[in-house]
């Protein structure tokens, strides 16, 4: 097994273009993710972000464009050349998405510990105590209460959902995590514990992430580098704290003075 | 082989017209190369509502001629209604000898049970399947099984025994226990009960799978290896009983429990007929 070194990037996206129709949902979209980076895509709704997401991932062909992943064991792949089973093995293990409704990410009808379970059993697992060990280890890490372990999604909240999407996520221990916004919808509170609990999962796990948020609160607090998209296209990109600090661009100046003051 | 008909003229033989059976042993021929796979097929209507055995007759007429010797069980009971009017319904329209004897049929036609004789080489035995599907209630979209099937992913099997174990302390399904055949395939064994998964594994009769309704045919092949899932901690068990046959005196066959009074007695008696009586 080859570590990828500084010099690789993990990701790489090139000129990554998406039309709808005559809709042109992202255009000409360029970036590299490296190893252990956040990378946020901001932008009001509709202007391309989960659209990209989703080429990045697999789940939408871009029409025109690639993307390279440089994968833990067999070099570098291109996503959409890989065979579906190559790459359904791929999101299954190296990779997770947390989607903004916990609903889609979760199976709703089996018990939390059978969701977080599921994939190690997608790729052989078949001892019950263990399955069942790193299912509790799991929850106990996103601040889940043991005895939930055989409950069902449904009896829990919106919060507890969400952080049993990405428990279900990286239990695989997945190299990138894409996520669409994963603190869509919840109140406050409980969006600054999943805000907390990601930090430092990301950090002590060394994940790279691709998130997808409207929030520019979240992006700050989450990601080291920034994409803003506008009408699908990348608008502006570069450090976090310097485009939030110092925009250039006249709609990513519009957007940083939105931020509602407290 | 003149089969163009018998006496009245009315039906051809085996009921189905020639170039239906033919379609039928296509699949059966598609369905035996890749054992437990699904192959479609176009299902006819038959003369009984679905879910009486319309898949399981269909692959009887397609592989019936008239030296066969044919037998029908239903819960492995030679003399109950479903099992009569099939067994009448060949010896009349196929003109076979047709017999209660496990060792003398060179058809079982069968619903809910395996017989407890052990099958031979050259026995080919025809289960009728309600749900060919093993990941339906898991996976309700056909687009997505047939994938799931095609690159062998059945991770969400699993889960469904691991929630089994989580709810109830054990893999509480006792029926429909559904199969790994030959290393690839996840396949349903019909409604049997997981008794009889064992008689599947390596069996030296043919096992042709027929399901009327969702029009699929699917196998398995002499000697061909069938493993139950299970996990490695909770491995698969089949039932034991404390009691034994009251007629026979059996410890080994699958028992049917009868409530005999309004006292709530009870009785235990083997669900397999032919054998119980051989027994005796």
């Amino acid at each position: 097994m080859n570590t990828p070194t500084l010099s690789s990037p993990l990701l790489s996206a090139r000129n990554i273009t998406k039309r709808f129709g005559g809709r042109i949902a992202c255009h000409d979209v360029n970036f590299d993710l490296w190893p252990g980076e956040v990378l946020g895509i901001v932008g009001e709704s509709g202007s391309g972000k989960t659209t990209l997401l989703n080429c990045l991932a697999g789940r939408l062909t871009p029409d025109e464009g690639s993307v390279a992943y440089e994968t833990a064991s067999a070099g570098t792949v291109d996503v959409h050349r890989l065979s579906e089973a190559r790459r359904r093995l791929l999101t299954r293990t190296e990779w997770g998405f947390v989607n903004q409704d916990a609903r889609e990410g979760l199976r709703m009808g089996v018990s939390a510990g059978a969701n977080i379970g599921e994939r190690l059993m997608a790729v052989g697992a078949r001892h019950y105590g263990e399955i069942r060990g790193s299912a509790a280890d799991w929850l106990a890490r996103v601040e889940i209460d043991a005895d939930r372990l055989d409950d069902r999604p449904t009896t829990f909240s919106g919060g507890m959902r969400q952080r049993l999407q990405i428990a279900r996520n990286l239990v695989s221990g997945p190299r990138l995590v894409f996520m669409d916004e994963p603190t869509g919808g919840l109140d406050v509170s409980v969006q600054a514990r999943i805000l907390d609990l990601l930090r430092g999962l990301v950090e002590r796990l060394h994940l790279s992430a691709v998130l997808v948020t409207h929030d520019l609160g979240v992006a700050r607090l989450l990601t080291h580098r920034l994409m803003v998209m506008q009408g699908g296209a990348v608008i502006e990109e570069g450090l976090t704290d310097q485009v939030l600090d110092d925009p250039q661009h006249a709609y990513t100046q519009m957007l940083v003075a939105s931020i509602l003051p407290v | 082989m003149p089969d163009t008909n018998m006496t009245e003229g009315a039906y051809n033989y085996a009921y189905l017209d020639e170039q239906t059976k033919r379609m039928i042993r296509r699949a059966i021929l598609k369905a035996v190369a890749v054992p437990g796979y699904q192959v479609p097929f176009g299902g006819r209507e038959m003369p009984l509502p679905y879910g009486w055995g319309t898949g399981g007759i269909q692959v009887t007429a397609a592989i019936i001629g008239r030296d066969d010797t044919l037998k029908v069980i239903d819960q492995g009971a030679d003399d109950t209604t479903n099992a009569v009017s099939i067994r009448r319904f060949f010896a009349h329209v196929a003109d076979v000898a047709t017999t209660t004897r496990t060792e003398e049929a060179t058809i079982i036609q069968t619903r809910h049970r395996v017989p407890e004789t052990p099958l031979e080489d050259g026995q080919i035995l025809v289960f009728q399947v309600p749900i060919p599907e093993p990941l339906r209630m898991l996976e309700p979209r056909e687009t997505e099984t047939r994938t799931l099937h095609a690159l062998s992913e059945y991770g969400v099997m699993q889960v469904s025994l691991y929630e089994s174990i989580a709810r109830h302390g054990r893999i509480s399904k006792s029926y429909n226990y559904p199969v790994q055949v030959n290393g690839r395939y996840i396949m349903s064994p019909s409604p049997i009960p997981k008794f009889d998964n064992p008689k599947l594994d390596r069996s030296p009769a043919l096992q042709l799978y027929g399901a009327g309704r969702e029009k699929r045919i699917y196998a398995v092949p002499p000697y061909t290896p069938v493993k139950s899932l299970d996990f490695d901690d909770h491995p698969f068990e089949v039932e034991r009983w404390t009691e034994c046959c009251a007629f026979c005196g059996s410890t080994e066959s699958f028992l049917d429990e009868m409530i005999i009074d309004d006292a709530g007695k009870r009785l235990f008696v083997c669900s397999d007929t032919d054998y119980c009586e051989g027994r005796r």
